[in-house]
Protein backbone atom coordinates (compact mmCIF):
# COMPACT_ATOMS: atom_id res chain seq x y z
CA UNK A 1 0.00 0.00 0.00
CA UNK A 2 2.57 2.19 0.63
CA UNK A 3 5.15 2.80 -2.07
CA UNK A 4 8.98 4.14 -1.64
CA UNK A 5 10.47 4.65 -4.87
CA UNK A 6 13.66 4.79 -3.76
CA UNK A 7 14.60 2.49 -0.83
CA UNK A 8 17.02 4.03 1.63
CA UNK A 9 19.27 1.68 3.02
CA UNK A 10 17.71 0.72 6.06
CA UNK A 11 17.67 1.64 9.61
CA UNK A 12 19.59 -0.70 12.24
CA UNK A 13 16.29 -1.02 14.40
CA UNK A 14 18.42 -2.53 17.04
CA UNK A 15 21.11 -0.23 17.28
CA UNK A 16 18.45 2.54 17.63
CA UNK A 17 16.77 0.31 20.08
CA UNK A 18 19.59 0.66 22.70
CA UNK A 19 19.63 4.17 22.68
CA UNK A 20 15.94 4.70 24.58
CA UNK A 21 16.48 3.14 27.95
CA UNK A 22 12.50 3.18 28.57
CA UNK A 23 12.52 -0.29 25.41
CA UNK A 24 14.31 -2.19 28.36
CA UNK A 25 11.62 -2.15 30.86
CA UNK A 26 9.34 -4.86 31.57
CA UNK A 27 5.20 -4.30 32.00
CA UNK A 28 3.27 -7.05 33.65
CA UNK A 29 6.48 -9.40 33.50
CA UNK A 30 6.73 -9.21 30.08
CA UNK A 31 9.13 -6.56 27.93
CA UNK A 32 7.45 -3.42 26.95
CA UNK A 33 5.93 -3.20 23.48
CA UNK A 34 5.01 0.47 22.83
CA UNK A 35 2.79 0.89 20.15
CA UNK A 36 1.25 4.67 21.45
CA UNK A 37 3.94 6.48 19.64
CA UNK A 38 1.12 8.79 17.83
CA UNK A 39 0.47 9.92 21.91
CA UNK A 40 3.91 10.38 22.60
CA UNK A 41 7.10 9.03 21.89
CA UNK A 42 9.49 8.09 23.75
CA UNK A 43 12.92 9.76 23.92
CA UNK A 44 16.60 8.77 23.34
CA UNK A 45 19.19 8.96 26.13
CA UNK A 46 20.61 11.73 24.16
CA UNK A 47 17.99 13.91 24.86
CA UNK A 48 17.68 12.80 28.60
CA UNK A 49 21.09 13.54 28.98
CA UNK A 50 20.49 17.06 27.30
CA UNK A 51 18.32 17.85 30.60
CA UNK A 52 20.72 16.77 32.89
CA UNK A 53 23.36 18.94 31.21
CA UNK A 54 21.70 22.16 31.23
CA UNK A 55 20.48 21.74 35.00
CA UNK A 56 23.60 20.45 36.18
CA UNK A 57 26.14 22.71 33.90
CA UNK A 58 24.38 26.13 32.84
CA UNK A 59 20.76 26.42 34.34
CA UNK A 60 20.23 30.19 34.30
CA UNK A 61 17.08 32.59 32.91
CA UNK A 62 17.43 34.26 29.17
CA UNK A 63 18.24 37.18 27.46
CA UNK A 64 18.71 38.92 30.23
CA UNK A 65 21.46 37.68 32.25
CA UNK A 66 25.13 38.75 31.40
CA UNK A 67 26.86 36.64 33.38
CA UNK A 68 28.27 33.17 31.58
CA UNK A 69 25.60 30.93 32.57
CA UNK A 70 22.70 33.29 31.28
CA UNK A 71 24.44 33.65 27.78
CA UNK A 72 25.21 29.59 27.83
CA UNK A 73 21.88 29.07 27.98
CA UNK A 74 20.56 31.72 25.78
CA UNK A 75 22.37 30.54 23.47
CA UNK A 76 21.59 26.86 23.64
CA UNK A 77 17.83 28.06 23.75
CA UNK A 78 18.15 30.07 20.53
CA UNK A 79 20.02 27.13 18.93
CA UNK A 80 16.91 25.07 19.15
CA UNK A 81 15.39 28.02 17.39
CA UNK A 82 17.66 28.03 14.10
CA UNK A 83 16.94 24.15 14.04
CA UNK A 84 13.74 24.24 14.00
CA UNK A 85 13.64 26.79 11.52
CA UNK A 86 15.97 24.76 9.39
CA UNK A 87 13.59 21.75 10.03
CA UNK A 88 10.29 23.08 8.73
CA UNK A 89 12.34 25.01 5.99
CA UNK A 90 10.73 28.61 7.46
CA UNK A 91 12.15 31.86 5.67
CA UNK A 92 13.22 33.54 9.20
CA UNK A 93 14.16 32.55 12.25
CA UNK A 94 11.78 35.44 13.78
CA UNK A 95 8.53 33.01 12.45
CA UNK A 96 9.30 30.52 15.07
CA UNK A 97 7.33 30.73 18.41
CA UNK A 98 8.38 28.39 20.86
CA UNK A 99 4.65 27.59 23.07
CA UNK A 100 3.86 24.94 25.48
CA UNK A 101 2.62 22.71 22.44
CA UNK A 102 0.11 22.20 19.51
CA UNK A 103 -2.57 23.00 21.47
CA UNK A 104 -1.63 26.45 22.82
CA UNK A 105 0.08 27.08 19.49
CA UNK A 106 -3.85 26.96 17.74
CA UNK A 107 -5.19 28.63 20.93
CA UNK A 108 -2.88 31.07 19.87
CA UNK A 109 -3.56 31.92 16.54
CA UNK A 110 -7.64 31.83 17.95
CA UNK A 111 -6.70 34.09 20.70
CA UNK A 112 -4.67 36.95 18.17
CA UNK A 113 -5.13 36.94 14.86
CA UNK A 114 -8.39 35.39 15.46
CA UNK A 115 -9.79 37.83 17.86
CA UNK A 116 -8.17 40.89 15.31
CA UNK A 117 -9.55 39.03 12.36
CA UNK A 118 -12.70 37.12 12.19
CA UNK A 119 -16.11 39.10 12.55
CA UNK A 120 -19.51 38.33 12.65
CA UNK A 121 -20.83 35.89 9.62
CA UNK A 122 -17.23 35.05 8.81
CA UNK A 123 -16.39 31.50 8.13
CA UNK A 124 -13.84 29.12 9.53
CA UNK A 125 -13.23 25.60 7.75
CA UNK A 126 -12.03 22.68 9.71
CA UNK A 127 -12.31 18.86 8.91
CA UNK A 128 -13.89 16.02 9.93
CA UNK A 129 -10.88 14.38 11.24
CA UNK A 130 -9.81 17.43 13.24
CA UNK A 131 -8.19 16.35 16.37
CA UNK A 132 -10.33 18.30 19.68
CA UNK A 133 -7.77 20.69 20.04
CA UNK A 134 -8.52 21.89 16.14
CA UNK A 135 -11.90 22.43 16.82
CA UNK A 136 -12.63 23.68 20.36
CA UNK A 137 -10.70 26.87 20.07
CA UNK A 138 -12.31 27.64 16.45
CA UNK A 139 -15.71 27.17 17.97
CA UNK A 140 -14.89 29.25 21.21
CA UNK A 141 -13.59 31.50 18.64
CA UNK A 142 -16.97 31.40 16.24
CA UNK A 143 -19.58 31.67 19.78
CA UNK A 144 -17.63 34.93 20.89
CA UNK A 145 -17.78 36.85 17.05
CA UNK A 146 -21.08 35.21 15.74
CA UNK A 147 -19.49 33.67 13.40
CA UNK A 148 -20.03 30.15 11.16
CA UNK A 149 -17.80 26.17 11.92
CA UNK A 150 -17.59 24.39 8.42
CA UNK A 151 -16.72 21.13 8.59
CA UNK A 152 -14.94 19.03 5.55
CA UNK A 153 -16.93 15.53 6.08
CA UNK A 154 -14.44 12.57 5.24
CA UNK A 155 -14.76 9.42 2.93
CA UNK A 156 -15.09 6.24 4.24
CA UNK A 157 -12.08 5.24 3.64
CA UNK A 158 -10.93 8.39 5.85
CA UNK A 159 -10.27 10.59 3.02
CA UNK A 160 -11.37 14.53 2.87
CA UNK A 161 -14.28 14.98 0.73
CA UNK A 162 -12.19 17.45 -1.72
CA UNK A 163 -15.08 18.34 -4.03
CA UNK A 164 -17.14 19.23 -0.67
CA UNK A 165 -13.83 21.36 0.86
CA UNK A 166 -14.64 23.35 -2.43
CA UNK A 167 -17.95 23.83 -2.05
CA UNK A 168 -17.54 24.86 1.53
CA UNK A 169 -15.12 27.79 0.36
CA UNK A 170 -16.22 31.03 -0.62
CA UNK A 171 -15.63 34.63 0.06
CA UNK A 172 -16.52 34.34 3.53
CA UNK A 173 -14.24 31.62 4.15
CA UNK A 174 -11.56 33.40 6.34
CA UNK A 175 -9.93 30.75 7.76
CA UNK A 176 -9.00 26.83 7.29
CA UNK A 177 -7.40 25.09 10.23
CA UNK A 178 -6.69 21.71 8.74
CA UNK A 179 -4.99 18.56 9.97
CA UNK A 180 -1.88 17.39 7.82
CA UNK A 181 -1.42 13.38 9.28
CA UNK A 182 -4.90 12.54 11.56
CA UNK A 183 -4.19 11.15 15.04
CA UNK A 184 -7.27 8.60 15.21
CA UNK A 185 -6.93 7.65 11.08
CA UNK A 186 -3.46 8.10 9.74
CA UNK A 187 -4.58 9.70 6.91
CA UNK A 188 -2.25 12.19 5.38
CA UNK A 189 -4.08 15.29 3.65
CA UNK A 190 -3.65 17.17 0.54
CA UNK A 191 -2.28 20.24 2.38
CA UNK A 192 -0.97 22.25 -0.58
CA UNK A 193 -3.87 21.68 -2.50
CA UNK A 194 -6.18 22.69 0.81
CA UNK A 195 -4.27 25.83 0.75
CA UNK A 196 -3.84 26.46 -2.76
CA UNK A 197 -7.87 26.56 -2.91
CA UNK A 198 -8.13 28.45 0.02
CA UNK A 199 -5.48 31.05 -1.03
CA UNK A 200 -7.40 31.99 -3.98
CA UNK A 201 -10.57 32.92 -1.83
CA UNK A 202 -8.19 35.29 0.03
CA UNK A 203 -8.09 32.55 3.37
CA UNK A 204 -5.77 32.31 5.79
CA UNK A 205 -4.40 28.39 6.53
CA UNK A 206 -3.24 26.70 9.57
CA UNK A 207 -1.55 23.24 9.33
CA UNK A 208 -2.10 21.61 12.28
CA UNK A 209 1.30 19.31 12.26
CA UNK A 210 1.50 17.35 15.51
CA UNK A 211 1.15 14.19 14.03
CA UNK A 212 2.90 14.77 10.32
CA UNK A 213 6.16 16.42 11.31
CA UNK A 214 8.03 13.25 12.76
CA UNK A 215 6.92 11.59 9.88
CA UNK A 216 7.16 13.60 6.66
CA UNK A 217 9.44 16.51 5.00
CA UNK A 218 8.11 19.54 6.19
CA UNK A 219 8.67 22.63 4.09
CA UNK A 220 6.25 25.16 5.30
CA UNK A 221 7.35 27.73 2.15
CA UNK A 222 6.45 25.18 -0.63
CA UNK A 223 3.52 24.56 1.49
CA UNK A 224 2.78 28.33 1.25
CA UNK A 225 0.60 27.74 4.40
CA UNK A 226 0.33 31.05 6.76
CA UNK A 227 0.20 29.17 10.07
CA UNK A 228 2.17 25.48 11.13
CA UNK A 229 2.08 24.24 14.65
CA UNK A 230 3.77 21.57 16.20
CA UNK A 231 4.74 19.86 19.05
CA UNK A 232 8.59 18.22 20.31
CA UNK A 233 7.19 15.33 22.53
CA UNK A 234 5.90 13.52 19.44
CA UNK A 235 9.28 14.23 17.64
CA UNK A 236 11.27 12.23 20.24
CA UNK A 237 11.54 15.79 22.18
CA UNK A 238 10.54 16.80 25.60
CA UNK A 239 6.93 17.26 26.43
CA UNK A 240 5.94 20.94 27.21
CA UNK A 241 7.55 22.50 24.02
CA UNK A 242 5.56 23.58 20.82
CA UNK A 243 6.05 25.54 18.26
CA UNK A 244 3.81 28.36 16.09
CA UNK A 245 5.25 28.68 12.83
CA UNK A 246 3.76 32.47 11.37
CA UNK A 247 4.52 34.19 8.27
CA UNK A 248 6.41 36.79 9.23
CA UNK A 249 3.87 39.53 8.02
CA UNK A 250 0.87 38.34 9.91
CA UNK A 251 2.82 37.57 13.07
CA UNK A 252 3.75 41.39 13.05
CA UNK A 253 0.75 42.52 12.31
CA UNK A 254 -1.15 40.73 14.91
CA UNK A 255 -1.39 41.54 18.77
CA UNK A 256 0.45 40.02 21.82
CA UNK A 257 -0.84 36.34 23.05
CA UNK A 258 -0.25 36.92 26.48
CA UNK A 259 1.60 40.17 28.59
CA UNK A 260 4.84 39.96 31.11
CA UNK A 261 7.88 40.14 30.91
CA UNK A 262 10.16 39.15 27.83
CA UNK A 263 7.32 40.33 25.26
CA UNK A 264 7.92 44.14 26.14
CA UNK A 265 10.22 46.47 24.73
CA UNK A 266 9.32 49.31 27.00
CA UNK A 267 7.03 49.69 29.91
CA UNK A 268 5.63 52.28 31.91
CA UNK A 269 1.98 52.85 33.47
CA UNK A 270 0.83 54.76 30.80
CA UNK A 271 1.84 52.86 27.85
CA UNK A 272 3.89 49.50 27.28
CA UNK A 273 5.30 49.04 23.68
CA UNK A 274 6.04 45.20 22.51
CA UNK A 275 8.98 43.73 21.62
CA UNK A 276 9.98 42.07 18.28
CA UNK A 277 9.54 39.14 16.99
CA UNK A 278 9.57 36.07 17.87
CA UNK A 279 9.77 37.78 21.51
CA UNK A 280 6.37 39.55 21.40
CA UNK A 281 4.60 36.06 21.34
CA UNK A 282 6.88 34.98 24.40
CA UNK A 283 5.92 36.11 27.48
CA UNK A 284 7.45 35.03 30.97
CA UNK A 285 9.96 32.54 31.59
CA UNK A 286 9.83 30.08 28.29
CA UNK A 287 10.70 25.97 28.95
CA UNK A 288 14.05 26.68 28.97
CA UNK A 289 15.30 23.27 29.70
CA UNK A 290 12.77 21.20 27.44
CA UNK A 291 13.40 23.42 24.47
CA UNK A 292 17.25 22.81 24.53
CA UNK A 293 16.73 19.33 24.65
CA UNK A 294 14.47 19.81 21.66
CA UNK A 295 16.98 20.53 19.08
CA UNK A 296 18.99 17.37 20.45
CA UNK A 297 15.87 15.28 19.37
CA UNK A 298 15.55 17.25 16.18
CA UNK A 299 19.50 16.83 15.33
CA UNK A 300 18.68 13.18 16.81
CA UNK A 301 16.50 12.20 13.78
CA UNK A 302 18.30 14.43 11.28
CA UNK A 303 21.02 11.89 11.82
CA UNK A 304 19.20 8.62 11.41
CA UNK A 305 17.93 10.49 8.37
CA UNK A 306 14.05 11.39 7.56
CA UNK A 307 13.20 8.87 4.48
CA UNK A 308 14.91 6.19 6.24
CA UNK A 309 12.82 6.84 9.02
CA UNK A 310 9.69 7.08 7.21
CA UNK A 311 10.90 3.62 4.91
CA UNK A 312 10.91 1.77 8.17
CA UNK A 313 7.69 3.27 9.22
CA UNK A 314 5.96 2.20 6.00
CA UNK A 315 7.65 -1.34 6.38
CA UNK A 316 6.13 -1.65 9.81
CA UNK A 317 2.12 -0.18 8.69
CA UNK A 318 2.29 -2.19 5.58
CA UNK A 319 3.25 -5.19 7.89
CA UNK A 320 0.69 -4.47 10.27
CA UNK A 321 -2.07 -4.08 8.02
CA UNK A 322 -1.53 -7.27 5.76
CA UNK A 323 -0.70 -9.76 9.42
CA UNK A 324 -3.90 -7.63 11.09
CA UNK A 325 -6.70 -7.72 8.60
CA UNK A 326 -6.29 -11.62 8.82
CA UNK A 327 -8.15 -11.37 12.26
CA UNK A 328 -11.18 -12.82 12.57
CA UNK A 329 -13.88 -9.55 12.93
CA UNK A 330 -11.31 -6.99 12.42
CA UNK A 331 -11.92 -3.99 10.56
CA UNK A 332 -9.39 -1.50 9.75
CA UNK A 333 -10.74 2.62 10.14
CA UNK A 334 -9.00 4.64 8.21
CA UNK A 335 -7.71 2.81 4.96
CA UNK A 336 -6.31 6.57 2.75
CA UNK A 337 -3.82 5.73 0.28
CA UNK A 338 -1.42 8.08 2.04
CA UNK A 339 -0.86 7.10 5.54
CA UNK A 340 1.58 7.73 8.62
CA UNK A 341 2.22 4.75 10.54
CA UNK A 342 -1.11 4.86 12.33
CA UNK A 343 -2.97 1.47 12.23
CA UNK A 344 -6.62 2.33 13.85
CA UNK A 345 -9.49 -1.19 14.16
CA UNK A 346 -12.41 -2.12 15.49
CA UNK A 347 -13.04 -5.60 16.52
CA UNK A 348 -16.78 -7.21 15.41
CA UNK A 349 -18.64 -7.25 19.21
CA UNK A 350 -15.45 -6.43 21.10
CA UNK A 351 -15.32 -3.20 23.25
CA UNK A 352 -11.55 -1.57 22.25
CA UNK A 353 -11.10 -1.31 26.05
CA UNK A 354 -11.32 -5.06 26.89
CA UNK A 355 -8.42 -5.05 24.10
CA UNK A 356 -6.57 -2.80 25.72
CA UNK A 357 -6.20 -4.32 29.59
CA UNK A 358 -5.45 -7.73 27.73
CA UNK A 359 -2.95 -6.09 25.50
CA UNK A 360 -1.35 -4.27 28.37
CA UNK A 361 -1.41 -7.25 30.18
CA UNK A 362 1.06 -8.63 27.85
CA UNK A 363 3.21 -5.54 28.21
CA UNK A 364 1.86 -4.08 24.86
CA UNK A 365 0.91 -0.51 24.95
CA UNK A 366 -1.84 0.46 22.67
CA UNK A 367 -4.24 3.34 22.44
CA UNK A 368 -8.15 2.69 22.62
CA UNK A 369 -11.01 4.83 22.84
CA UNK A 370 -11.88 7.82 20.40
CA UNK A 371 -8.51 9.31 20.65
CA UNK A 372 -10.21 13.19 20.94
CA UNK A 373 -11.69 12.59 17.63
CA UNK A 374 -15.07 12.16 19.39
CA UNK A 375 -16.95 13.97 15.95
CA UNK A 376 -15.10 11.73 13.73
CA UNK A 377 -15.99 8.40 15.67
CA UNK A 378 -19.62 9.15 15.52
CA UNK A 379 -19.17 10.24 12.17
CA UNK A 380 -18.00 6.45 11.72
CA UNK A 381 -21.04 4.96 14.54
CA UNK A 382 -18.45 3.24 16.64
CA UNK A 383 -17.44 4.50 20.20
CA UNK A 384 -13.53 4.37 19.95
CA UNK A 385 -11.07 2.31 17.95
CA UNK A 386 -7.66 0.55 19.09
CA UNK A 387 -4.71 2.43 17.78
CA UNK A 388 -1.06 1.20 17.27
CA UNK A 389 1.47 3.89 16.05
CA UNK A 390 4.71 2.96 15.23
CA UNK A 391 8.03 4.71 15.89
CA UNK A 392 11.94 4.08 14.64
CA UNK A 393 12.49 1.90 17.39
CA UNK A 394 9.51 -0.61 17.05
CA UNK A 395 9.88 -3.91 15.49
CA UNK A 396 7.76 -6.68 12.95
CA UNK A 397 8.76 -8.70 15.63
CA UNK A 398 7.00 -7.06 18.06
CA UNK A 399 4.03 -6.47 15.77
CA UNK A 400 3.68 -10.14 15.92
CA UNK A 401 3.44 -10.03 19.39
CA UNK A 402 0.46 -7.24 18.80
CA UNK A 403 -1.46 -9.93 16.61
CA UNK A 404 -0.77 -12.80 19.10
CA UNK A 405 -2.07 -10.80 21.91
CA UNK A 406 -5.05 -9.72 19.67
CA UNK A 407 -5.77 -13.48 18.68
CA UNK A 408 -5.52 -14.44 22.27
CA UNK A 409 -7.82 -11.25 23.05
CA UNK A 410 -10.22 -12.26 20.69
CA UNK A 411 -10.22 -15.88 21.93
CA UNK A 412 -11.30 -14.98 25.36
CA UNK A 413 -13.85 -12.38 24.95
CA UNK A 414 -15.85 -14.15 22.63
CA UNK B 1 -30.50 -12.94 45.83
CA UNK B 2 -30.72 -13.06 49.72
CA UNK B 3 -26.71 -12.68 50.89
CA UNK B 4 -25.84 -15.55 53.99
CA UNK B 5 -23.33 -13.15 54.63
CA UNK B 6 -21.64 -10.02 55.55
CA UNK B 7 -19.76 -7.96 52.87
CA UNK B 8 -17.00 -8.56 54.63
CA UNK B 9 -17.43 -12.26 54.25
CA UNK B 10 -17.95 -12.13 50.10
CA UNK B 11 -15.12 -9.59 50.19
CA UNK B 12 -12.72 -12.44 51.51
CA UNK B 13 -14.75 -14.82 49.41
CA UNK B 14 -13.67 -13.36 46.43
CA UNK B 15 -9.81 -12.78 47.76
CA UNK B 16 -9.94 -16.30 48.28
CA UNK B 17 -11.07 -16.76 44.74
CA UNK B 18 -8.00 -14.98 43.30
CA UNK B 19 -5.46 -16.46 45.53
CA UNK B 20 -6.21 -19.70 43.21
CA UNK B 21 -4.42 -17.42 39.82
CA UNK B 22 -0.89 -17.24 39.79
CA UNK B 23 -1.05 -14.91 36.27
CA UNK B 24 -2.34 -12.41 35.20
CA UNK B 25 -4.04 -13.99 32.16
CA UNK B 26 -5.81 -16.22 34.30
CA UNK B 27 -7.26 -13.11 36.57
CA UNK B 28 -9.00 -11.55 33.63
CA UNK B 29 -9.74 -14.75 32.13
CA UNK B 30 -12.02 -14.96 35.30
CA UNK B 31 -13.14 -11.43 35.03
CA UNK B 32 -14.39 -11.76 31.63
CA UNK B 33 -16.12 -15.24 32.57
CA UNK B 34 -18.06 -13.59 35.29
CA UNK B 35 -18.92 -10.64 32.57
CA UNK B 36 -20.00 -12.92 30.13
CA UNK B 37 -22.16 -14.36 32.68
CA UNK B 38 -23.44 -11.47 34.12
CA UNK B 39 -27.26 -11.44 32.95
CA UNK B 40 -28.41 -8.68 30.56
CA UNK B 41 -30.16 -5.43 31.81
CA UNK B 42 -33.39 -4.86 30.84
CA UNK B 43 -33.67 -2.31 27.48
CA UNK B 44 -35.63 -0.36 29.96
CA UNK B 45 -33.15 0.11 32.09
CA UNK B 46 -30.33 1.32 29.37
CA UNK B 47 -31.15 4.69 29.97
CA UNK B 48 -29.43 8.13 30.25
CA UNK B 49 -30.41 8.65 33.69
CA UNK B 50 -29.29 5.08 34.69
CA UNK B 51 -25.89 5.81 32.75
CA UNK B 52 -22.23 5.67 34.71
CA UNK B 53 -20.50 8.24 33.11
CA UNK B 54 -16.70 6.35 32.27
CA UNK B 55 -14.25 7.81 29.07
CA UNK B 56 -14.80 4.70 26.84
CA UNK B 57 -16.92 2.25 28.28
CA UNK B 58 -20.75 2.74 29.33
CA UNK B 59 -22.19 1.30 32.57
CA UNK B 60 -25.92 1.45 33.22
CA UNK B 61 -27.03 0.47 36.98
CA UNK B 62 -29.47 0.71 38.96
CA UNK B 63 -31.22 -0.04 42.34
CA UNK B 64 -34.11 -1.96 43.63
CA UNK B 65 -35.21 -1.46 47.44
CA UNK B 66 -36.66 -3.88 49.01
CA UNK B 67 -37.35 -5.04 53.05
CA UNK B 68 -34.79 -2.40 53.55
CA UNK B 69 -32.42 -3.62 51.28
CA UNK B 70 -30.56 -2.81 48.05
CA UNK B 71 -30.71 -5.19 45.18
CA UNK B 72 -28.71 -4.02 42.36
CA UNK B 73 -28.72 -4.24 38.33
CA UNK B 74 -25.81 -3.07 36.43
CA UNK B 75 -24.76 -3.81 32.45
CA UNK B 76 -21.57 -2.51 30.17
CA UNK B 77 -20.99 -2.41 26.89
CA UNK B 78 -17.35 -3.93 27.77
CA UNK B 79 -16.72 -7.38 28.79
CA UNK B 80 -13.98 -6.77 31.69
CA UNK B 81 -15.58 -3.70 33.40
CA UNK B 82 -18.98 -6.29 33.10
CA UNK B 83 -17.14 -8.64 35.33
CA UNK B 84 -15.88 -5.86 37.52
CA UNK B 85 -19.50 -4.71 38.04
CA UNK B 86 -20.71 -8.57 38.60
CA UNK B 87 -18.07 -8.53 41.89
CA UNK B 88 -19.23 -5.57 43.07
CA UNK B 89 -23.42 -6.62 42.95
CA UNK B 90 -22.40 -9.95 44.83
CA UNK B 91 -20.80 -8.34 47.33
CA UNK B 92 -23.07 -5.39 48.18
CA UNK B 93 -26.48 -6.06 46.58
CA UNK B 94 -28.61 -7.78 48.93
CA UNK B 95 -27.40 -5.80 52.06
CA UNK B 96 -28.59 -2.82 53.25
CA UNK B 97 -28.03 1.13 52.89
CA UNK B 98 -26.51 1.26 55.97
CA UNK B 99 -24.19 -1.72 55.77
CA UNK B 100 -23.21 -0.50 52.28
CA UNK B 101 -21.91 3.10 53.42
CA UNK B 102 -19.98 1.83 55.26
CA UNK B 103 -18.16 -1.36 53.20
CA UNK B 104 -14.50 -0.05 52.42
CA UNK B 105 -14.26 -2.80 49.25
CA UNK B 106 -10.47 -3.35 49.96
CA UNK B 107 -11.23 -6.92 47.69
CA UNK B 108 -10.39 -4.44 44.85
CA UNK B 109 -6.97 -4.13 45.76
CA UNK B 110 -6.30 -7.37 47.04
CA UNK B 111 -7.12 -9.21 43.60
CA UNK B 112 -4.72 -6.40 42.29
CA UNK B 113 -7.73 -4.40 40.45
CA UNK B 114 -6.69 -1.08 41.44
CA UNK B 115 -5.21 -0.01 37.79
CA UNK B 116 -9.44 0.18 37.68
CA UNK B 117 -9.85 2.28 40.45
CA UNK B 118 -7.29 4.90 38.87
CA UNK B 119 -8.03 8.14 36.82
CA UNK B 120 -6.38 7.32 33.99
CA UNK B 121 -8.28 3.87 33.56
CA UNK B 122 -11.55 5.85 33.59
CA UNK B 123 -13.45 3.02 32.93
CA UNK B 124 -16.27 3.98 35.31
CA UNK B 125 -14.92 0.98 38.14
CA UNK B 126 -14.49 4.33 40.51
CA UNK B 127 -17.97 6.08 39.49
CA UNK B 128 -19.65 3.27 39.68
CA UNK B 129 -19.21 2.23 43.33
CA UNK B 130 -20.01 6.11 43.81
CA UNK B 131 -23.21 5.73 42.46
CA UNK B 132 -23.73 2.25 44.33
CA UNK B 133 -23.06 4.52 47.52
CA UNK B 134 -25.20 7.08 46.46
CA UNK B 135 -28.00 4.52 46.13
CA UNK B 136 -27.81 3.85 49.49
CA UNK B 137 -27.41 7.08 50.81
CA UNK B 138 -30.31 8.23 48.56
CA UNK B 139 -32.28 4.82 50.21
CA UNK B 140 -31.40 5.99 53.83
CA UNK B 141 -32.54 9.34 53.67
CA UNK B 142 -35.79 8.22 51.89
CA UNK B 143 -36.59 5.22 54.67
CA UNK B 144 -34.66 6.88 57.90
CA UNK B 145 -36.62 3.78 59.45
CA UNK B 146 -35.45 0.46 58.29
CA UNK B 147 -31.95 1.60 57.95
Amino acid sequence: MMETAIIPESLDVYAIRQQFPVLNRQVKGRPLIYFDNAATSQKPQIVIDALVNYYTGYNANIHRGIHTLAEEATAAFEATRDTVQQFIHAASREEIIFTRGTTESINLVAYTWGRQNIKAGDEIIISAMEHHSNIVPWQMLCEEKNAVLKVIPVTDSGELRMEEYEKLLSEKTKLVSIVHASNALGTVNPVKEIIGLAHRQGAVVLVDGAQSTVHLDIDVQELDCDFFAFSSHKLYGPTGVGVLYGKKQLLEAMPPFQGGGEMIREVTFEKTTYNDLPYKFEAGTPNIADTIAFKTALDFTARIGKDKIRAHENELLAYATDLLKQLPGLRIIGEAKEKVSVLSFVLEHIHPQDIGILLDNRGIAVRTGHHCAQALMQCYGIPGTIRASFAIYNTTEEIDELAEGLKRAIKILS
Amino acid sequence: MEPKQTIAETEQEIIDEFALFDSWDDKYEYIIDLGKKLPPLDEQYKTDENKVRGCQSTVWLTADYRDGKIFFKAESDAMIVKGLISMLIRVLSGHTPDEILAADLGFIQKIGMTTHLAQTRSNGLLSMVKQMKNYALAFKVKNPITS
